[in-house]
C-alpha cells in the first residue's frame, strides 16, 4: 500500500486497534465505576491523565474501552449491511427483469427514509441492548451497497467469461458466487470502509441522544454525558469527539488506500 | 531544408518496468508531400507512439530521449508548447482509429468540424459554415447540411470516420497522420474510406503517414512502406519492393503469415449433417413502449454443418453472425426456428446436456477468461461442472493444455500472464474439455496479430484433423475464412444470402453481396509472394 493517506489511515487504525486490545490490561477496573472526584481537568491528577467526567469516571478508561465498542459495532454492523446488500444487489443485477424491479423498489423504500430516523424507530421498538443496536445499524446501512453490487453485476453478467461459464453448463448460483462475485468485490471492500465509518457515527449519535445501551462505555455515551457541562468542562465531550473523528478518518483513509491498491489502472499503467 | 515530415533518429523512452527500455529506437522516416508512407507493425511495435511523439502528445512517463522531428525543416521538439498548439490541427492533421470516441458525443458534427477554424482562424461564422459544408461534401457525405446538424451517434461508423477525416483536413494541413483509420470499419466501408483518403491526399498533395497493422491495406494505399518491429524500423522502401521482395526476415515472416484470398484445398466432407438449423429468427429491440426500431438479427436462417467439416459464417457487423453463434450456444433464445444436433432438438435439451455437446471460443481472449482463476482451473471447470472429480479434471486439463501446444505448467498461472494468442489457446482447451460434438468459434483470431493468427489457425486446423472436430467458424475476414473453412455461408442483414463450398463461394460467387464483399477485401490485387514459411514461433510460455 502506497501513498501518505493510506499510511496515515493504516497507522491510525492500528492505534485504535491497540487501544481496544490493551483496554482490559491498562484499565482492568470497570470503566463505568466511580474512580474519583468528578470533573477533574486533564493533567490535574496524575491518575486520570484525561480527567474525569461528571459522574467521577475515568475518561481515559472510557476512551480505551469505548474503542472496543466502536470497532465491534462498526465491524459487525458493516458485516450485516454488506451481507444483506450484496445478496440483494447480486440477485437484482444478475437476474434483472421483475426480480430487479421488486428488489430495487424495496431498496429505494429504505433509501428514501432517513436512516437515522429508521434507526430511532427500530431502537424504540426493539430496545437499546448493544446487540439490538448493532443489528439495527446494519439493517439501515445496506441499501447503498446493494446498489453498488447491482451495478457491478449488471456489467459483469454480460462479460464473455460469464457467457463462457454458461456454455459449460454452469448453474446460476455457481456463476454468481464463484465467477462474478470475486470480480465485483474490490469496490465493495472499499465501500465497506464508508459503511463502517457511518456505523460508528450512527452509534455515537444514538448514544448522544441517550438511546444507545447505557451499560457500556461507548464514546457516544460519554459525549452525551458531557453535554450538560459543555460550556465549562468541554473536555468531557471533546475528547471522545476527537476519538470518533480520528477513527472515522482512519477507516476512510484506509478505504481510499485499499481502493488505490485494488484499482488496476493505478497499479499498472498500460502503454 | 526538407519538405513534408521527417523523423530523424528519434528515440522514445518507456518508464522503468516496461517490456523494453525504448518504445522507439533511432527511428528515421521521411514523408514527402504527395506521398503515402505506411508504417506497419504488430501490436506493441510502437507505431502509435510515433504519432504521439510527432504531435508531442506522449503519455506521462514516456519521453523523447533523442532525435529530431522536422516539419518543413523546422524541428518541433524544442518548440514552446504554445507554438506546438498552433501546429497541431493546422499544419499536422490527425485521424484516429475509432471515430466514435474521437468525436465528442454531445456536440453536433458541424461544430466539431468547425472547431479547427475557430481555434486557428478568424473567419466569420458564415464563412466557417460554408467551409464545413464544403468539407463534409468533399468527404462524400450524401447530405452535408443534414450531417452537420447530426450528433455523432446518428451517423454510421463509416460516416463518423469521414467526419474525422473532414476535421483533420479542415485547415489543409501539409501533413496528415492517420492511425489505423479503417481498422474499426467493415470491409466494404473500409474500401470506401481508403479510396476517399487516397483521393483527397492526391488532390491536395498532402504528405500522409498511414499507420496500420494490415498488409492488405498497405497494398491498397502505400507509396512507400516502413516496417516497425519492437521500436526499430527493420525495413523501409518502395511499396512494390517491400510487398513483393521483402528483405528482412521479420517482414518475410509477417507477409508469409497473411492468408491468401483463396479457398483452402478442398477436403472430403461427410454427407451426414452433425448440426443443422431451420428458420432461426431473432428480433432485437421490440420494446413494449419504446420508440426503438426492431432489428431483425436473424431472419429465417437455415445452415447445415457436415460432420467433421468447418462451416464459415461470414458477414459484416450487424449481419447477425454473432447472434447466430449465441443462439447455437443457447446464450440467447431465438424467436422461432429449430436447431438439430446429432438428431436431438438442441433448443429443447436441458441446459446442462446441451452445454456438454456444443462448445464455444469467443473473440476477445482478454474478456472470455475469468481473470481471478488459474488456467488449470479454467480448463478443468467444464468437466467439474459435469461431475468429474477435481483430481482427474486437473490431470485432464494438463493434457488439454499440451494438446493446444502450451506447457502444462501453465495450469498454475493466471490468464494475465499470457499473450493474446496463448490465451486463445487456453480458451480453446477450455472449450474442448467437454469433448463437444460441435465447436462454435466467434471471430477467434480477430483480436490477434497476423503472425499469431496464423499459428492459432494452424492449431485449429491440426486439431480439427486429429480429433475430427466439426466447427462453426464465425468471421468477418474472408482471408481467414478461406484458410480454414470447407463450406462458407455469407450473411447479410440477418439472412444467409449464399451458402456453398469455399471454392464455389470464393471463385464463383453467385450473390451480388458476396461479390461486393470479395471486391472490398484490401489488397485483393496483390498476391503475397510465396515465401518459405520461416515463422518465428511464439514462445510457448512467456
Amino acid at each position: 500500500m502506497r501513498g501518505w493517506a493510506a499510511r496515515i489511515g493504516l497507522g491510525l487504525t492500528v492505534l485504535v486497534l491497540l487501544m481496544a486490545l490493551s483496554a482490559g490490561w491498562l484499565f482492568p477496573r470497570d470503566p463505568l465505576g466511580l474512580a474519583g472526584r468528578p470533573l477533574q481537568w486533564p493533567g490535574d491528577n496524575a491518575r486520570f491523565w484525561l480527567g474525569t467526567d461528571n459522574s467521577g469516571r475515568d475518561i481515559a478508561a472510557q476512551i480505551f474501552h469505548g474503542a472496543r465498542v466502536s470497532l465491534l459495532i462498526g465491524a459487525s454492523a458493516t458485516a450485516i449491511a454488506l451481507v444483506i446488500g450484496t445478496g440483494i444487489g447480486a440477485l437484482a443485477g444478475y437476474y434483472g427483469g421483475w426480480v430487479d424491479d421488486v428488489l430495487m423498489r424495496v431498496t429505494e423504500a429504505f433509501q428514501t427514509l432517513p436512516n437515522f430516523l429508521l434507526l430511532l424507530v427500530l431502537v424504540a421498538v426493539f430496545g437499546s441492548d448493544i446487540r439490538t443496536v448493532t443489528v439495527a445499524i446494519g439493517l439501515v446501512s445496506w441499501p447503498a451497497s446493494a446498489r453498488l453490487t447491482r451495478a457491478e453485476f449488471l456489467t459483469l453478467r454480460n462479460r464473455d467469461f460469464v457467457a463462457g461459464c454458461r456454455t459449460l453448463g454452469m448453474g446460476d448460483a455457481a456463476i454468481m458466487l464463484r465467477e462474478i462475485l470475486p470480480n465485483a468485490l474490490p469496490p465493495l471492500i472499499v465501500y465497506a470502509s464508508v459503511v463502517m465509518a457511518g456505523a460508528i457515527l450512527l452509534e455515537s449519535a444514538l448514544a448522544f441522544l441517550g438511546l444507545s445501551d447505557p451499560n457500556i462505555a461507548s464514546w457516544g455515551n460519554l459525549i452525551g454525558r458531557g453535554r450538560g457541562v459543555l460550556r465549562t468542562q468541554w473536555f468531557v465531550s471533546a475528547i471522545p469527539g476527537a476519538a470518533i473523528l480520528l477513527t472515522v478518518l482512519a477507516v476512510s483513509l484506509l478505504g481510499q488506500g485499499v481502493n488505490d491498491a485494488l484499482n488496476p489502472r493505478l497499479r499498472r499503467p498500460r502503454a | 531544408m526538407t519538405d513534408g515530415l521527417a523523423v530523424e533518429d528519434l528515440s522514445v523512452g518507456l518508464p522503468p518496468g516496461a517490456d523494453r527500455p525504448l518504445a522507439l529506437s533511432q527511428v528515421s522516416l521521411h514523408v514527402r508531400p504527395g506521398e503515402v508512407l505506411c508504417l506497419v507493425g504488430e501490436s506493441g511495435s510502437g507505431k502509435s507512439m510515433l504519432a504521439s511523439a510527432v504531435l508531442r502528445l506522449l503519455p506521462p512517463g514516456v519521453g523523447v530521449t533523442g532525435g529530431r522531428v522536422l516539419l518543413a525543416g523546422q524541428d518541433l521538439l524544442p518548440l514552446p508548447e504554445a507554438d506546438m498548439r498552433r501546429i497541431r490541427g493546422a499544419q499536422i492533421g490527425m485521424v484516429f482509429q475509432d471515430a466514435s470516441t474521437a468525436l465528442n458525443p454531445l456536440h453536433r458534427v458541424g461544430d466539431q468540424v468547425a472547431e479547427p477554424f475557430r481555434t486557428h482562424t478568424g473567419l466569420s461564422r458564415a464563412a466557417v459554415r460554408a467551409r464545413v459544408l464544403d468539407l463534409l461534401d468533399q468527404v462524400g457525405l450524401p447530405d452535408p447540411a443534414g450531417a452537420a446538424r447530426a450528433y455523432p451517434h446518428q451517423l454510421s461508423g463509416g460516416q463518423r470516420q469521414r467526419v474525422g477525416i473532414a476535421a483533420a483536413l479542415a485547415l489543409e494541413p501539409g501533413v496528415l497522420i492517420a492511425d489505423e483509420p479503417t481498422t474499426a470499419l467493415d470491409v466494404t466501408t473500409q474500401a470506401q474510406v481508403l479510396a476517399l483518403l487516397r483521393g483527397l491526399q492526391r488532390r491536395r498533395g498532402t504528405a500522409l503517414l498511414f499507420i496500420t497493422h494490415d498488409f492488405g491495406v498497405v497494398a491498397e494505399i502505400a507509396d512507400r512502406v516502413a516496417v516497425l518491429q519492437r521500436g526499430v524500423v527493420v525495413e523501409q522502401g518502395a511499396a512494390a519492393d517491400v510487398l513483393n521482395r521483402p528483405a528482412h526476415p521479420y517482414t518475410r515472416a509477417l507477409i508469409a503469415a497473411i492468408p491468401p484470398l483463396a479457398p483452402a484445398p478442398p477436403r472430403p466432407v461427410s454427407a451426414d449433417a452433425v448440426l443443422s438449423t431451420a428458420g432461426l429468427t431473432k428480433t432485437y429491440g421490440a420494446r413494449r413502449w419504446g420508440g426503438r426500431k426492431a432489428v431483425r438479427a436473424l431472419d429465417g436462417v437455415s445452415i447445415t454443418l457436415p460432420r467433421g467439416a468447418t462451416l464459415g459464417v461470414v458477414g459484416e457487423s450487424g449481419s447477425g453472425k454473432s447472434t447466430l453463434a449465441r443462439v447455437l450456444l443457447r446464450l440467447l433464445p431465438p424467436d422461432a426456428g429449430t436447431v438439430r444436433l446429432d438428431g436431438a432438438d438442441l433448443l429443447r435439451l436441458p441446459a446442462r446436456a446441451a452445454a456438454k455437446r456444443i462448445g464455444m471460443v469467443f473473440q476477445d481472449p482478454y474478456a472470455s477468461l475469468n481473470p481471478r482463476r488459474r488456467v488449470g482451473e479454467l480448463v478443468a471447470q467444464g468437466p467439474m461442472v459435469h461431475g468429474m472429480a477435481r483430481g482427474p479434471a486437473m490431470a485432464r486439463a494438463r493434457e488439454l493444455l499440451a494438446l493446444v501446444a502450451l506447457d502444462p505448467s501453465a495450469a498454475d498461472r493466471f490468464p494475465h500472464e499470457f499473450s493474446g494468442g496463448q490465451r486463445q489457446r487456453i480458451a480453446l482447451a477450455r472449450a474442448l474439455a467437454l469433448e463437444p460434438a460441435v465447436l462454435v468459434a466467434d471471430e477467434p483470431v480477430s483480436a490477434l496479430d497476423v503472425s499469431v493468427q496464423a499459428q492459432v489457425l494452424a492449431l485449429l486446423a491440426g486439431l480439427r484433423d486429429r480429433l475430427g472436430l466439426s466447427m462453426v467458424f464465425v468471421t468477418h475476414d474472408l482471408r481467414v475464412a478461406g484458410r480454414i473453412c470447407d463450406r462458407v455461408a455469407v450473411m447479410h442483414r440477418g439472412r444467409v444470402v449464399e451458402e456453398g463450398t469455399a471454392e464455389a463461394v470464393f471463385l464463383h460467387p453467385q450473390h451480388e453481396y458476396t461479390r461486393a464483399l470479395l471486391a472490398a477485401v484490401p489488397g485483393r490485387g496483390w498476391t503475397p509472394p510465396a515465401l518459405a514459411p520461416s515463422l518465428v514461433a511464439e514462445p510457448l510460455v512467456s
